[in-house]
């Protein structure tokens, strides 16, 4: 499955890309309508183009996303699909209760996240070692919270609630909590005290 | 002039605020009340960004989380709801050339706007109460974490302002409809229909079109005055929601929590308030647009029936697209998060698109335009939300939303800029425009500080917007706090930003005191001289 590193990398090119040009597109306007010009304004089909242009990339941008974010179709789809593991996860009193002190998972699996509250709104976020995302999601109370991913590379991760829950929530942070392991990834051996099971 | 009588007296002691009308009073009260809630915004928003690179040890955490409480809510309601409620008080009247309904009903906008601030503000900081402006069921009613009395406080201050807000509803349509003494009697029904775009939708569908009976800034004024009064109904009905609670604990009686569902407590109070960040705002920044576009070129506006029909499309967009909100709450079904999520969200890139062009397109019919200050902020608030709006439409995607949602992504370059240099510039531009014809002629103290005010504010603006923006794709979450300096350098770079931002405006604090001068700022605030109801002195 694609990194979401790499989906925010993408993400970062094309948006500096567009902010570079809109800068220099009103910073050459302001210049311009300073300046003596041809008579006449803007001529309607300019307008309309434009108008179309926005309507394909307002249209296109969530057809891209479908097509090549993996975790998109997987996610609108979670409730018709069969996890290979399910890793249940409860949230009381701003702390997460695991069900191991780490959580193992092997590369390729359609794992299922479940995670409920018992009290407040919390986040449920995994990070890697240098903070950056992998996923979050809401963990509102009374309610199933579950999203199903797939991992294709080693990696040690922590969990972070990602929604603000009152002062005590920053804290909410469990280092290390989830370990993945792939059959050739560089990942040190299970040290777990519980493997995730189907 | 010393600078100390500069000072006291104004520039030149042009400024005479004895000759004001109470009109003119009146929305000169809410640019000052606007502008001291933007002071307390700028200095709450540089201690966060200062206790962000580093904590400062002598706040507390608790503290840093009621700053982050009431920072927006000053913002929007204390700042930006008095200066566009004063602007627009003054405009629609100006433009339908006719006395507004209730000068009295205005100073009590004011009034309640100024006290309601003050009010959850005061709460918050003596009390801490901080369940952030998204009042997350059940966390405002959580007494185990707040006071009892800081959030009844709270809320009662938030209550106020919408009271206010109401007061203003109503004085807008009351205004368009009604008929001023020893006039023939107007067309109130026809009024409100060409107001809101009923009449446009019927010229559609007919061949012989009736004529539009209020200009168009007008017309986006009062379809931005209709999402402001379902806003104001919405955090209303929430606060006597979370009121309930906090009395009958008060009581000493517990009411069960879970009895609220969290999530379709979300989804109202997300329709509420998304009625200000993707509704009025929008549709009163894009009318704002137009006017500052015609007034500056002194020409019709470019497609003006496409305009005005786009605002129509912008008002019914904003009562459908809430769901981008909740994109990463899996309780939330597939198909509203697709269609009011993704898909009907995407139409404002195309409905303030198009309000950019119209906006260009108009001042490039006029050429050459002189560069003034209207002008130059007037483009700094087109390029804000030419920055925020694509920021937002990105995030409102089922697969970004994954990894963006919640991080400083969100609150930099689309919330920090849409208001710091989108919204706020577009303002800026409005005052500086009015400011003569408000004064009846005051001079600008000066041009270099107007001046830096500008590059401080842009460069600013869009600095901080940025570097948050970075740190959020690194992972930095917003509404939280890092100890380790895990994204320091962002934070740093951000706090420079931040500083130009405080430094712009305190030389634009600068720049009206001196040309208004100390008495007559305190002027503003006295009963008005000039009997009558008519908006300008004749003689001006």
């Amino acid at each position: 499955m694609v990194d979401s590193k790499l989906v925010l990398a993408g993400q970062t090119i094309a948006y500096t890309c567009y902010v570079l040009a809109i800068m220099a597109l009103v910073a050459w306007f302001a210049y311009r309508v300073t300046r003596e010009g041809k008579p006449g304004g803007v001529r309607p089909g300019w307008f309309w183009s434009f108008v179309s242009l926005l309507v394909v990339i307002g249209v296109s941008l969530h057809l891209i996303t479908y097509n090549t974010i993996p975790w998109v179709a997987l996610d609108l789809h979670r409730g018709s699909a069969q996890p290979d593991t399910t890793i249940t996860i409860a949230v009381a009193e701003h702390r997460f209760q695991l069900p191991a002190d780490r959580i193992v998972i092997p590369c390729g699996r359609h794992v299922l996240f479940r995670v409920t509250s018992a009290d407040l709104t919390y986040g449920f976020g995994l990070f890697r070692e240098d903070h950056t995302m992998v996923f979050q999601m809401q963990v509102v109370p009374g309610h199933d919270n579950d999203l199903l991913w797939e991992f294709d590379r080693a990696g040690v991760y922590s969990i972070r609630s990602t929604e603000y829950s009152g002062p005590a929530g920053y804290q909410m942070v469990v280092p290390d909590a989830v370990e993945v392991v792939c059959p050739t990834g560089n990942a040190a051996a299970p040290t777990s005290d519980a493997e995730a099971t189907p | 002039m010393t600078f100390l009588a500069t000072l006291m007296n104004g520039e030149q002691a042009a400024f005479k605020p004895a000759s004001l009308t109470p009109m003119q009073k009146l929305t000169l009260r809410f640019v000052v009340v606007g502008l001291v809630c933007y002071a307390v915004v700028v200095i709450e928003g540089m201690i966060m960004r200062l206790h962000e690179v580093t904590p400062v040890p002598t706040i507390q955490t608790e503290q840093f989380f009621a700053i982050m409480t009431a920072h927006p809510l000053v913002g929007i309601f204390g700042s930006t709801y008095s200066i566009v409620c004063g602007a627009f008080l003054f405009l629609v009247p100006f433009l339908m050339k006719k006395p507004l309904w209730s000068i009295t009903l205005g100073n009590w906008t004011c009034a309640l706007l100024g006290i309601g601030t003050l009010t959850f503000w005061g709460a918050g900081f003596l009390s801490e109460y901080a369940p952030l402006y998204t009042l997350y069921w059940p966390l405002p009613a959580d007494f185990t974490q707040f006071s009892l009395w800081g959030g009844t406080f709270f809320i009662v201050g938030i209550a106020l302002a919408m009271v206010g807000t109401i007061c203003f509803v109503i004085n807008i349509f009351k205004t368009i409809t009604y008929t001023p003494e020893g006039w023939d009697r107007q067309p109130a029904g026809a009024l409100l229909a060409s107001a809101l775009g009923i009449t446009a939708v019927k010229n559609f569908f007919v061949r012989r079109k009736t004529e539009h009976l209020v200009p168009l800034p007008v017309a986006a004024i009062a379809r931005g005055t209709v999402d402001t009064a379902f806003n104001s109904a919405v955090i209303l009905g929430t606060g006597v929601l979370i009121l309930v609670y906090m009395v009958a604990a008060l009581l000493g009686i517990d009411l069960r929590r879970s009895a609220v569902d969290a999530l379709l407590y979300k989804n109202w109070f997300w329709w509420g308030l998304d009625l200000v960040a993707d509704g009025l705002v929008l549709i009163f920044v894009a009318g704002t647009w137009y006017l500052l576009a015609t007034l500056i070129t002194g020409k019709k506006l470019f497609m003006e029936n496409i305009a005005r029909a786009a605002l129509l499309v912008e008002l019914v967009v904003s009562w459908t697209v809430w769901s981008h909100h909740l994109l990463s709450d899996q309780g939330q079904p597939a198909v509203l998060k697709v269609v009011s999520g993704e898909m009907v969200t995407a139409f404002e890139l195309i409905t303030q698109g198009l309000a950019f062009f119209i906006t260009l397109a108009t001042l490039w019919s006029a050429r050459p335009l002189k560069m003034t200050y209207p002008l130059r902020f007037l483009l700094g608030g087109l390029l804000g939300f030419a920055l925020a709006v694509p920021a937002g439409i990105m995030q409102a995607d089922v697969g970004l939303n994954r990894i963006l949602h919640n991080t400083q992504w969100v609150v930099g370059p689309h919330v920090h800029v849409a208001v710091l240099v989108g919204l706020t510039m577009t303002l800026y531009s409005a005052i500086y425009l009015l400011l003569p014809m408000l004064t009846n002629g005051a001079k600008l103290y000066s041009d270099k500080l107007a001046t830096f005010h500008f590059w401080a504010h842009l460069l600013g603006g869009i600095g901080m917007g940025a570097f948050m923006g970075m740190a959020g794709l690194q992972g930095m979450l917003r509404r939280t706090l890092y100890t380790d300096g895990e994204y320091r350098v962002f934070m740093i770079l951000a706090a420079l930003c931040g500083t130009l931002l405080l430094l712009a405006f305190l030389a634009f604090f600068l720049n009206i005191v001196m040309t208004l001068g100390v008495k007559g700022v305190l002027g503003i605030f006295t009963p008005a001289k000039v009997r009558t109801k008519d908006l300008l002195p004749v003689e001006a």
